[in-house]
């Protein structure tokens, strides 16, 4: 009997690196855990785990998939499957498309593209002004009350700068749960800003975009959140300053929750030098001693999760003058190979704590039960198998993305992900998409 | 030498005394009636200028022509660049072309770096100035000019003080001048608003000092920046007139300098602003001069990028 993709076996494998154990799933739930070579193998797929880590499906609070507007860029269809290779089973879709996402329209056309691939749950996220133009709030209760029942709501690429506006937006969203995520930047202090603002930017030649214009709207931001008794959540914090602001912050009790990008972990300012566009980010990579900052943070549960910030872009957009190209760099493919390289491998985060950061804690803060579950007996099967021996040299033109702005072209870095599962079907497998990725849409 | 010149950081202190050396030797054929070198006969020299400048096009144009290289102005202002095409396809068309030299004008920081390092061309690249970044052989031709005066034409600049004044943030010029001087031994005082000085610029090896009058008396040169009037508007300084007050050059600080000192400018100057025309057009005025020597600098860089290592 051929029951692929409905029962599989995962024999010796060590659920959040613990002892060795099989896991049996069927439909799209764990059914069995029992010491390795105790479970039935009848009817299902074996696939041996030789030792390796089971973690719970990974979760990105913060994926640009660019579709609708920009599907040179990215598809959702494209995304899903690099998140898919990156070990992921959900992803939350920003909300700068064109058309914004500022609508119960838009935000329910992006859910449903996600569901149609079916390679991860894609939750998109739901502007919080119109248009991301800072001016009003878009209908945040609408986007919340959709099919994609949206609670994650952020403008990111922009920063919700005008203080009132933020903190109606932080109020308004306590109505059904949501959240705010903040793309933190101070924009009169970082007007054209290129990179990080220090000696080597002024060395460079290029304009600053210093630590204190996220710092500062960060600081005010946990303010206003403890004011009104609401929920923020910080995007990509690059700096040491503002991790000292958070870590005072969740002192005081204040219900504030912070990411970090895989970038901010490993990269610093000093690849500017290249002038290489793909090195160009917002924020902008920064110093050593805020890569230290950030990691540390992330080690003592101060920075709460990484999130990816994968923000694909066409060629032409990076190949060309440094001022002129676009701000990204692609994350969802190598996330978990730089948490292994720059956590896991110093001792920084063991299993458990990678589990938390990249899984259990976004899916809390996105508020998406079916995911970050624990791997134990009827819970959903959203896994994802780890081979932490792993690597090689990061090759861009392997990435199942539509884009190739990877900044670890080259790079010796793990390459962990074996197997993902998402509710029990495998979409990855020995690395590479369990099936080929149906043809674009007309 | 480095086989682009895109950072006077490019330059040992042998490399730069070699240009210096080189360029006087050349400056003879300026002298002559005929002033022409058959050393660069049959190479192509490309000006893409993506910013104007004619000042610094027809520089490099007269340098390159004085060699017999064939010289092919692009201006990249009004042609097929201002539609749209990239810095990556005009660098293909130029190595189609087969430039051998390029010497390039732009208004982004980096863009020669990107040009020589991208693998679009295989062409010797010359920074003709970059966005804020670095105009390298403006600074060899203000180290040529205070070697002719300071020096006696000859050697490095070991000792000698240079003051260099106005707005260093925004300022190719200073960047190449602090980062050259320095390989030449020479002592450089910036001065400015704190406004316009970058952060980081203690890090630079050289002095900084937010007053003008204390760096002069010691000063053997003293470099104006040009100052345009629109930092006013982004709160840079407050008017035109305190500026002017604060860090311009005029009669009564000018004589603070001692005998010796020159005044230089990499123009276009505004009068009246960083400079007054009356120390302008003074005695110890050398702005002129810097004009003339900048062609020579240009020989000897095409010379040495494309011709050979030794000195003509």
């Amino acid at each position: 009997m051929t029951s692929t993709g409905t029962t599989h076996l995962l024999t010796d494998v060590r659920p959040l690196g613990a002892d060795p154990v099989d896991v049996r799933i069927e439909g799209a739930t764990i059914v069995a855990i029992g010491a390795p070579g105790t479970l039935d193998a009848d009817g299902a797929r074996v696939l041996p785990g030789a030792g390796r880590v089971l973690l719970p499906g990974l979760v990105d609070l913060h994926t640009h998939l660019r579709e609708p507007g920009r599907e040179d860029a990215e598809t959702v269809a494209t995304g899903s499957a690099a998140a898919a290779r990156g070990g992921f089973t959900a992803v939350h879709a920003m909300a700068n498309t064109d058309p914004v996402a500022d609508t119960a329209g838009v935000v329910e056309q992006v859910w449903h593209l996600g569901r149609d691939t079916g390679l991860v749950d894609v939750f998109p996220v739901g502007a919080v002004t119109v248009g991301l133009r800072g001016e009003r709030l878009a209908e945040l209760g609408a986007m919340a009350d959709s099919a994609a029942a949206v609670r994650v709501f952020s403008d990111d690429g922009r920063c919700v700068s005008d203080a009132v506006l933020m903190r109606r937006a932080l109020e308004y969203v306590k109505a059904f749960d949501g959240v705010i995520a903040q793309h933190a930047q101070e924009p009169r202090l970082t007007a054209d800003a290129q990179m990080n603002e220090g000696a080597l930017s002024g060395r460079l030649g290029l304009r600053g975009w210093p630590a204190v214009a996220e710092e500062a709207i960060i600081a005010r931001d946990v303010l206003l959140a403890e004011h009104v008794g609401s929920r923020l959540h910080v995007c990509h914090v690059s700096t040491a300053g503002s991790v000292e602001i958070i870590r005072w912050a969740k002192s005081r009790g204040i219900d504030v929750t912070a990411e970090v990008t895989p970038h901010h972990l490993l990269l610093t300012e000093d690849l500017a030098a290249s002038y290489d566009p793909v090195f160009k980010v917002n924020p902008p990579l920064r110093r050593e001693h805020d890569v230290q900052a950030v990691r540390e943070a992330l080690a003592d549960g101060t920075i709460d999760i990484v999130a990816t910030d994968h923000a694909p872009h066409p060629v032409e957009d990076k190949e060309c003058e440094w001022n002129v190209a676009a701000f990204g760099m692609l994350g969802l493919e190598q996330a978990l190979a730089v948490v292994i390289e720059t956590m896991v491998a110093p001792g920084l985060l063991d299993w458990a704590g990678v589990a938390d950061r990249m899984a259990i804690a976004p899916a809390r803060i996105g508020r998406r039960a079916g995911h970050g579950r624990p791997i134990a007996v009827g819970e959903p099967a959203n896994l994802v198998l780890v081979d932490p021996q792993a690597r090689g040299p990061v090759d861009p033109a392997a990435s199942s993305s539509r884009s190739r702005n990877n900044p670890y072209a080259g790079r010796d870095l793990p390459a962990p992900v074996v197997a993902t599962f998402l509710r029990g079907r495998p979409t990855v497998l020995d690395g590479s998409l369990a099936a080929p990725l149906a043809a674009s849409r007309p | 030498m480095n086989r682009h010149l895109l950072s006077a950081a490019d330059l040992t202190h042998d490399d730069a005394v070699l240009v210096l050396d080189t360029a006087r030797e050349l400056a003879a054929v300026s002298g002559r009636a005929v002033k022409k070198l058959p050393t660069l006969r049959g190479r192509t020299v490309v000006n893409l200028f993506f910013e104007d400048s004619t000042r610094t096009r027809i520089s490099f144009e007269a340098a390159a022509k004085r060699l017999s290289a064939d010289v092919i102005n692009f201006s990249a202002k009004g042609s097929s660049v201002s539609k749209g095409e990239s810095l990556k396809d005009t660098a293909l068309t130029l190595q189609a072309m087969g430039a051998d030299a390029v010497v390039i004008r732009h208004s982004a920081s980096g863009a020669p770096h990107r040009l020589a390092h991208s693998g679009w061309i295989s062409a010797a690249v010359v920074n003709a100035g970059d966005g804020t970044h670095e105009h390298p052989t403006q600074a060899l031709l203000d180290a040529y000019t205070m070697r002719e005066h300071l020096a006696d034409g000859a050697g490095d600049l070991a000792g000698r003080r240079v003051t260099i004044v106005g707005d260093v943030l925004h300022s190719r010029v200073a960047r190449s001048n602090v980062l050259l001087l320095h390989t030449l031994g020479a002592h450089v005082t910036l001065v400015a608003p704190p406004t316009l000085l970058p952060v980081g610029v203690a890090t630079w090896p050289c002095e900084v000092s937010y007053d003008l009058d204390a760096p002069l008396p010691a000063s053997d040169a003293l470099m104006m920046l040009r100052v345009q009037r629109e930092r006013m508007d982004a709160a840079f300084f407050p008017s035109e007139r305190e500026y002017a007050r604060r860090y311009g050059l005029d009669a009564r600080r000018a004589a603070l300098l001692p005998e010796h000192a020159i005044v230089m400018h990499p123009g276009p100057m505004n009068r009246g602003m960083e400079i007054t025309a009356e120390v302008a057009d003074g005695p110890r005025s050398v702005i002129v001069e810097q004009v003339t020597n900048g062609v020579s600098i240009r020989m000897a860089v095409l010379y040495l990028l494309l011709g050979g290592a030794e000195p003509a």
